[in-house]
């Protein structure tokens, strides 16, 4: 394989050097960018640049699915096939799309020209269905895919209030439309304690599904000891159902490098991060020219300074910690909490760590004053939250509304169920959310009423199912989900979000075994209370949900629980006799399994040719 | 400075800096352990070791988080007896646990059952005999880290090994898929020591199983030559 010219390699790496480890992603995306795909002599010479051992950057490759260790195509489709873009005919579109290339999902075709792969949630979900062409977006996309939008997505704002929305909807906002940044002026003549007095006071929770105060985060890290601190923004947006974050950057970039300026004076951090997941590549130049546009207004570049970070294909970046560890250049693994980010976070230095929308509400609150701000909203919820509103409904798109509304109400303002159908489900919180029914419609959109309802508000998805959908089938594809995205570290998660996937093709099969629903309750209640970070924890959540509303649904199985299975004493120190160790034995070395036929195709064929790459 | 509180409704009083792993075998009370090893970082990633914790969402690794004044720990109780045996048969539903005997204790102990889940993928693999000092199966493998860990900043600084893939499909592997004698593998055999289940073998071991006998193995060119 000694065809392969390093000579332009050599001629990038230099900029990659000083960054270390924390290199090795940036490097592994420019080397791609280069050869189409990774090979091994690429690898290796990374490897000795930023000197990261072999066996490391081979590591980090593999996580990561949009790293190719193999020869792939010059061009890429990758079609959506999670829930939103389901329910508008994803999988028609990419059977279609197959057929014509000739090829299955996953491959590429002979000429190395495409590769077509089913893709995890690309965040256009408001107008389903939906691929990513190269780096176009590509929506609203006919079954024959003769007709389509491309390029930028659109970005389709409604609401009752136009806070955080306010530039949105009207293509980027330039800094000379966006205007001075006149909240971070006026905290940079506050002292930081009253800055974090003022979001304290505000009552700013996440607005990225953990809901934590975010006075409280940034006063933790503002005290912590150390002289470098850093601030990340977490723009890693892959929550199926959600693209609020898409849209606030795209249309709005300035509001959150405001909110950035604002967190970074407030804790004293020198140096910020935006780690903006891959699958939006047409946000980056966006993201790039307004830091520019901030650099040369004085905002940037002095005494702070913001650098853009890219994911490579991996929903679990989105957990604060391995976001942390994807900046480092590593796998994407979460960490074990405490220690907490605002003591020790990325580069185990006191860090704040905060979702795009979060950020964006900081400029709104500094300006108008906490007590303003309450105002708005509830008196336990204040402010205003998006809605990323997706599915069966007349009016799909983003809507900003103060907290406190009605489902019933939020519905309403999006024309209701589309094609005068009835409602049969709302998906809320996305796919680590749960579901609602229609006796759900009365319940608040605030903090206190959802979870006195039961239901995570999550990153504010909305995906509504009208009463022809197969819930079954939504919930096969949140059992691949997460399947896919499990970072493999704990063993409830990693073995859990398997089990949980293989019952639930049986369940949308109709092919349920005895015990099946028990089986899914100890997997999914066991992720649940045992995993070690909030995606594992999650993992079942929308599941479990289900189990409530349509017990039905998962066959009669739940009626034929054989083995009976009680919390029985358990028995300390006791000794397995001899007998029954073997007979243990026995079971577990004679039980061939054949490997399930309806596993993700595109997964597994990747899966060998990966290793048929290897083997070159 | 030490610290009281209560482990299954008994007082225990404990350094503040041990954690709850420590204390309880301390205490004589036994919580399992998979990944954990004294030599490596604990990384509280197999969860069997999780205890409940009064006022704490979800159940905690007791191998990592530490005794603190006024805790109130069940070790046993029924939600942790739930997670354990359900994380003891997905194990047992993925890998190939027979060399694993105090994962069988377990299983035995928790009433855990090796066929609770039926038309389960299984994690398997081929042998990988390419060394003349250890032997790789990893259908054995069940992903306690302690291999990569002891390779890498734990002990020996060698990097020689890592993840393949991730989630269910992860495995672990060497710089794209090199043999052993083509990575920076020492052969110090420390990854061999730590291995719980059989998954790294010492070559000379693999072959007296197969049957071969010593004297065989010493002409095999496997250790030492024979003299002439």
């Amino acid at each position: 394989m000694s065809e392969i010219d390093l000579i332009p390699l050599k001629k990038e790496l230099p900029k990659f050097i000083p960054l270390g480890r924390s290199g090795l992603l940036p490097a592994l995306h420019a080397a791609q960018k280069l050869y189409g795909w990774l090979p091994q002599e690429v690898a290796a010479e990374i490897a000795k640049s930023l000197r990261v051992p072999l066996a490391d950057v081979h590591g980090v490759i593999e996580f990561y699915s949009l790293f190719y260790n193999e020869p792939v195509g010059r061009s890429f489709i990758r079609v959506c096939t999670d829930q939103a873009c389901a329910l508008k005919g994803a999988d028609r579109l990419l059977g279609n799309l197959c057929k014509h290339y000739d090829v299955e999902p996953g491959q590429t075709t002979e000429d190395l020209s495409l590769t077509i792969e089913r893709s995890p949630c690309l965040g256009l979900c408001e107008q389903a269905p939906a691929a990513l062409v190269d780096d176009d977006a590509q929506t609203n996309i006919a079954p024959n895919f003769q007709s389509y939008d491309l390029g930028i997505p659109r970005s389709i704002v409604y609401g009752s209030i136009h806070e955080l929305t306010a530039n949105c909807g009207n293509g980027t906002t330039t800094l000379a439309k966006y205007g001075e940044y006149l909240a971070y002026q006026k905290a940079l003549k506050m002292k930081s304690e009253d800055v974090i007095t003022e979001i304290k006071s505000s009552g700013l929770v996440g607005r990225g599904g953990a809901a934590f105060p975010t006075g409280i985060k940034w006063e933790g890290a503002a005290k912590a000891e150390g002289l470098q601190k850093y601030i990340v923004c977490n723009a890693d947006e892959s929550e199926p159902g959600t693209f609020k974050d898409r849209i606030l950057l795209l249309d709005d970039p300035h509001r959150t490098i405001e909110g950035i300026c604002i967190a970074a004076h407030a804790i004293g951090a020198s140096k910020g991060y935006i780690y903006i997941r891959a699958e939006y590549p047409y946000v980056i130049p966006v993201l790039e020219k307004a830091l520019n546009e901030a650099r040369e207004a004085g905002y940037l570049g002095q005494s702070f300074d913001i650098e853009i970070r890219v994911g490579a294909g991996a929903y679990i970046c989105g957990e604060e910690t391995a976001l942390f560890e994807s900046i480092e250049g590593k796998r994407g693994f979460p960490r074990v909490k405490p220690p907490f980010p605002t003591t020790n976070g990325l580069f185990d230095k006191p860090t704040v760590i905060n979702n795009v929308e979060t950020l964006c509400n900081v400029p709104l609150i500094i300006s108008k004053g906490a007590l303003k701000y309450r105002k708005m909203g509830t008196e336990k919820s204040p402010g205003t939250k998006l809605f990323c509103i997706s599915g069966d409904v007349v009016k799909p798109g983003l809507y900003e509304i103060p907290f406190g509304a009605t489902l019933r109400e939020l519905l309403k303002m999006a024309g209701g169920v589309a094609g005068k159908k009835s409602l049969k489900a709302v998906l809320f919180g996305g796919a680590a959310g749960a579901f609602a029914t229609s006796e759900h419609l009365n319940v608040k959109m605030t903090f206190e009423d959802l979870r006195a309802a039961g239901l995570p508000l999550g990153s504010g998805v909305v995906m509504v199912f009208d009463e022809t959908r197969d819930i079954r089938d939504a919930l096969k594809r949140l059992g691949k989900f997460f399947a896919h995205e499990s970072c493999g570290k704990c063993y409830p998660c990693q073995m859990g979000t398997q089990r949980q996937m293989e019952i639930l093709d049986r369940v949308a099969s109709g092919g349920v075994l005895p015990g099946d629903f028990f089986r899914l309750e100890d997997v999914g209640w066991t992720m649940t209370e045992s995993s070690l970070c909030g995606l594992g924890q999650t993992a079942a959540s929308a599941v479990l949900s289900a189990m409530k509303l349509w017990p039905g649904l998962f066959g009669e199985s739940q009626k034929s629980n054989v083995e009976g299975r009680k919390i029985s004493k358990v028995s300390k120190n006791s000794k397995v006799p001899n007998t029954v160790k073997k007979s243990i034995v026995k079971k577990t070395t004679s039980k061939v399994v054949k490997k399930k036929v309806s596993k993700v195709k595109s997964k597994a064929i990747k899966k060998v040719t990966k290793k048929a790459a290897k083997k070159k | 400075m030490t610290v009281t509180f209560l482990m299954d409704g008994k007082e225990v009083i404990a350094d503040e800096n041990k954690t709850l792993l420590e204390i309880a075998r301390e205490n004589g009370i036994d919580i399992p352990t998979i990944c954990f090893h004294e030599v490596t970082t604990a990384n509280a990633l197999c969860r069997i070791c999780v205890v409940e914790v009064e006022g704490q969402r979800v159940l905690q690794p007791a191998c990592i988080v530490k005794g603190a004044s006024n805790m109130k720990v069940q070790t046993r109780s029924e939600k942790v007896v739930r997670a354990r045996r359900t994380i003891l048969e997905m194990l047992a539903s993925t890998m190939d646990l027979s060399e694993a005997s105090e994962i069988q204790m377990m299983m035995y102990e928790y009433g855990a059952s090796s066929s609770r889940f039926p038309d389960a993928e299984r994690r398997e693999s081929e042998i990988k005999d390419d060394n003349p000092m250890y032997v790789r199966d990893y259908s054995k493998c069940l992903l306690c880290w302690r291999c990569v860990q002891v390779c890498a900043e734990d002990a020996q600084y060698t990097f020689a090994i890592n993840f393949d893939g991730r989630g269910f499909e992860t495995q672990i592997g060497t710089f794209f898929d090199r043999t052993i004698p083509e990575t920076s593998c020492v052969l110090c055999g420390q990854c061999v020591a730590v291995c719980p289940t059989g998954a790294l073998k010492p070559k000379r071991e693999f072959l007296l199983e197969k049957g071969i006998s010593p004297q065989e193995i010493s002409v095999l060119n496997t250790g030492r030559k024979k003299r002439k």
